[in-house]
């Protein structure tokens, strides 16, 4: 079982003419595993172990780094994703645009405009209450029939608390 | 050694069940399995099958000529019920497919190490159930000489696919699924094929086995790749799992049709699509490891929890068909509740009773151990549950499709000497793929299981 153990004879067999290397077999992994440390600390790196199934901890006793696949792939992920996404954006939005259900021509699938964590309603001290124990309208300047001095009174009027106005 | 009269169903939890039976070391393991490869002659029943399968090929390749030729006319299909046999069988084919994923991506992802002796066969399976599937959608379109309208490409009409339509979502899906299955039973067969390529007698088999092995040496650095890649594709497999068959689902709740607009339709689809997928590999498995020999590999324990795994999915059928009897009542819609009893008691009731009886009944008798390891009885309601689940899709197909809203457009369908024909032309190339597969390729993933042999028979 120790073939580590004692020197393996070299097979006799015709020297090449230009060498390769040098081929060494083992009759068990635990051997290999053994033998494979040795070479490693050896202080040699053009040398390669040869297993019939994945043998686990012989990369450490190797000393192979780990390998960069998951990056490409994660890279092939996003080109895919992102590609996929300007396809439909240019295909459906842009140069043939599909009303489909008077759905927006191009929409992402994210929930509720969120994470979004910035927003003027956080300007306001009192807001602070809105998840404890307060209740809250706040209409949009924007809106089309906003108008200052008759909102501010319209507000005024509703039986509020207090009525703030809020930087954008 | 080669006998299986070891029982390894056990639930002692104090000692590990065997995955592998009859003392296999690592060399006895290849000689077993590349023997079903390289023996000179396959066994006579394999000649018998091929001979059937490749006859029914024959049968379906003039058939889809004539379909082509003559027109969607030699087929059954009419207003009002526009999707017949074709999109049955494609959503049929589809779902046998995702047993083999299921198997060979997240039982992986989860360290459940008795899938390594099935699921190359299962993932085969899948490739040549997707092959199939894929197959109706292209002649259900009549004019197939415009198959390429489907692509998205610059044209002389400016105009592009619309990407909100489910039947869109579903071309993308099922061809992910083809590439993304294919590749990942490639990349787990190149170190058996290695293996093949090694042993190889002759120049032919050198060649061919030697260019698809693609130099594999073994080299530690080959492995240290191929682990991460293959658990990279399982990670990118294991969502295919659910999304496809959603998407199939899609095709029908998007419509407003009564009986198809549910929202149950995904998982629903899902669980029936492993169910469905499960009883194949059981149909197709407990032949196999009796013919060529396979018995030590695919156990007992492997094929009870094949079953076990019809008996869960099943259930979860069982609830969706009662679920939806539910709701057809709960919504209080008038469609929806005549849909319902049309399905039971209309024109076609006859054919959805059978399907209760082989989808939501024949798999309730896996709750007993006998039927789970005997092969004669599990194989018999594995091949039910294929009936059923062919039937499950008929009933949602046609039925809802033939009486909608408006009596006045109602219509009765009936499938024409084609469409049985071209139904048992794809079994028939379903079959004969899996017989070449099993003459010429490692039906059994042997790097992977001598991972997985005792330490003492290395």
């Amino acid at each position: 079982m120790n073939a580590s153990n004692h020197n393996a004879q070299p097979t006799p067999a015709p020297e090449p003419k230009t060498l390769w290397g040098l081929l060494i077999e083992f009759d068990s992994p635990e051997a290999l595993k053994r033998a494979a440390e040795r070479v490693r600390d050896a202080g040699f790196t053009r040398w390669d172990a040869y297993t019939p199934f994945p043998m686990h901890g012989l990369d450490r006793a190797m000393g192979v780094r780990p390998t960069i696949l998951p990056w490409i792939t994660l890279g092939g992920a996003l080109i895919g994703a992102f590609g996929g996404l300007l396809m439909q954006w240019w295909m459906n939005a842009v140069d043939y645009p599909y009303l489909i259900s008077g759905k927006p021509f191009f929409s992402l699938p994210i929930l509720n405009g969120l994470p979004m964590l910035y927003h003027a309603v956080f300007t306001s001290r009192r807001f602070r209450r809105a998840t404890t124990d307060g209740f809250y309208i706040a209409i949009e300047a924007r809106d089309p029939t906003f108008d200052l001095e008759r909102t501010r009174e319209f507000a005024a009027s509703l039986g509020g608390v207090a009525v703030e106005p809020l930087e954008e | 050694m080669s006998s299986t009269s070891f029982d390894n169903t056990f639930q002692d939890p104090r000692r590990r069940a065997p995955l592998v039976l009859g003392g296999h070391t690592l060399a006895s393991l290849t000689d077993r399995v590349c023997e079903v490869v390289e023996r000179p002659r396959p066994p006579r029943a394999w000649y018998i099958a091929f001979a059937i399968s490749s006859t029914l090929v024959a049968v379906l390749v003039s058939l889809i000529a004539y379909l082509i030729g003559v027109g969607i006319g030699v087929w059954g299909v009419n207003q009002p019920v526009g999707w017949g046999f074709a999109i049955i069988n494609f959503v049929f084919w589809v779902g046998i497919g995702h047993a083999g994923t299921l198997i060979s991506a997240i039982l992986f992802l989860l360290r459940h190490r008795w899938r390594t002796c099935i699921n190359r066969s299962a993932e085969a399976m899948t490739i040549f159930a997707i092959i199939c599937a894929g197959m109706f959608p292209a002649i259900h379109v009549g004019r197939v000489w415009f198959e390429y309208w489907l692509a998205p490409y610059p044209n002389q009409m400016f105009v592009w696919p619309n990407f909100r339509s489910p039947l869109m979502w579903d071309a993308f899906a099922v061809g992910t699924y083809f590439t993304v299955s294919l590749l990942f039973w490639y990349l787990g067969m190149i170190p058996d094929l290695a293996t093949l390529r090694d042993r190889a007698k002759t120049r032919l088999r050198f060649w061919v086995y030697g260019i698809l092995a693609v130099g594999w040496r073994g080299s530690n650095r080959h492995w240290h790749r191929y682990e991460r890649g293959y658990l990279l594709l399982a990670a990118l497999a294991t969502p295919l799992v659910l999304s496809v068959h959603s998407v199939v689902s899609f095709d029908f709740a998007v419509s407003i049709l009564p009986g198809w607009h549910s929202t149950i339709f995904p998982p629903y689809f899902v669980a029936g699509a492993i169910f469905s997928g499960a009883a194949m590999v059981v149909t197709l498995l407990v032949p196999a490891r009796e013919l060529f020999g396979l018995k030590d590999f695919i156990t007992p324990r492997h094929l009870e929890n094949l079953n076990k795994l019809t008996l869960t999915t099943g259930s979860m059928v069982a609830y969706a068909y009662i679920i939806e009897l539910f709701m057809a009542w709960y919504s209080g819609s008038v469609y929806e509740k005549f849909a319902a009893a049309n399905r039971a008691l209309g024109p076609y009731g006859w054919l959805y009773c059978l399907m209760i009886l082989c989808n939501l009944v024949a798999p309730q008798f896996f709750w007993f151990k006998t039927c789970r390891t005997r092969a004669l009885i599990m194989w018999i309601i594995s091949v039910l549950v294929n009936v059923g689940m062919w039937l499950e899709r008929f009933v949602i197909v046609v039925v809802s499709l033939s009486r909608d809203f408006l009596p006045s457009s109602w219509g009765f369908y009936k499938p024409t000497w084609v469409d049985l024909g071209i139904l048992a032309g794809s079994f028939g190339l379903f079959l004969t793929l899996f017989l070449l597969f099993c003459r010429y390729l490692p039906i059994v993933a042997m790097a992977e299981v001598k991972n997985d042999l005792p330490r003492e028979n290395h």
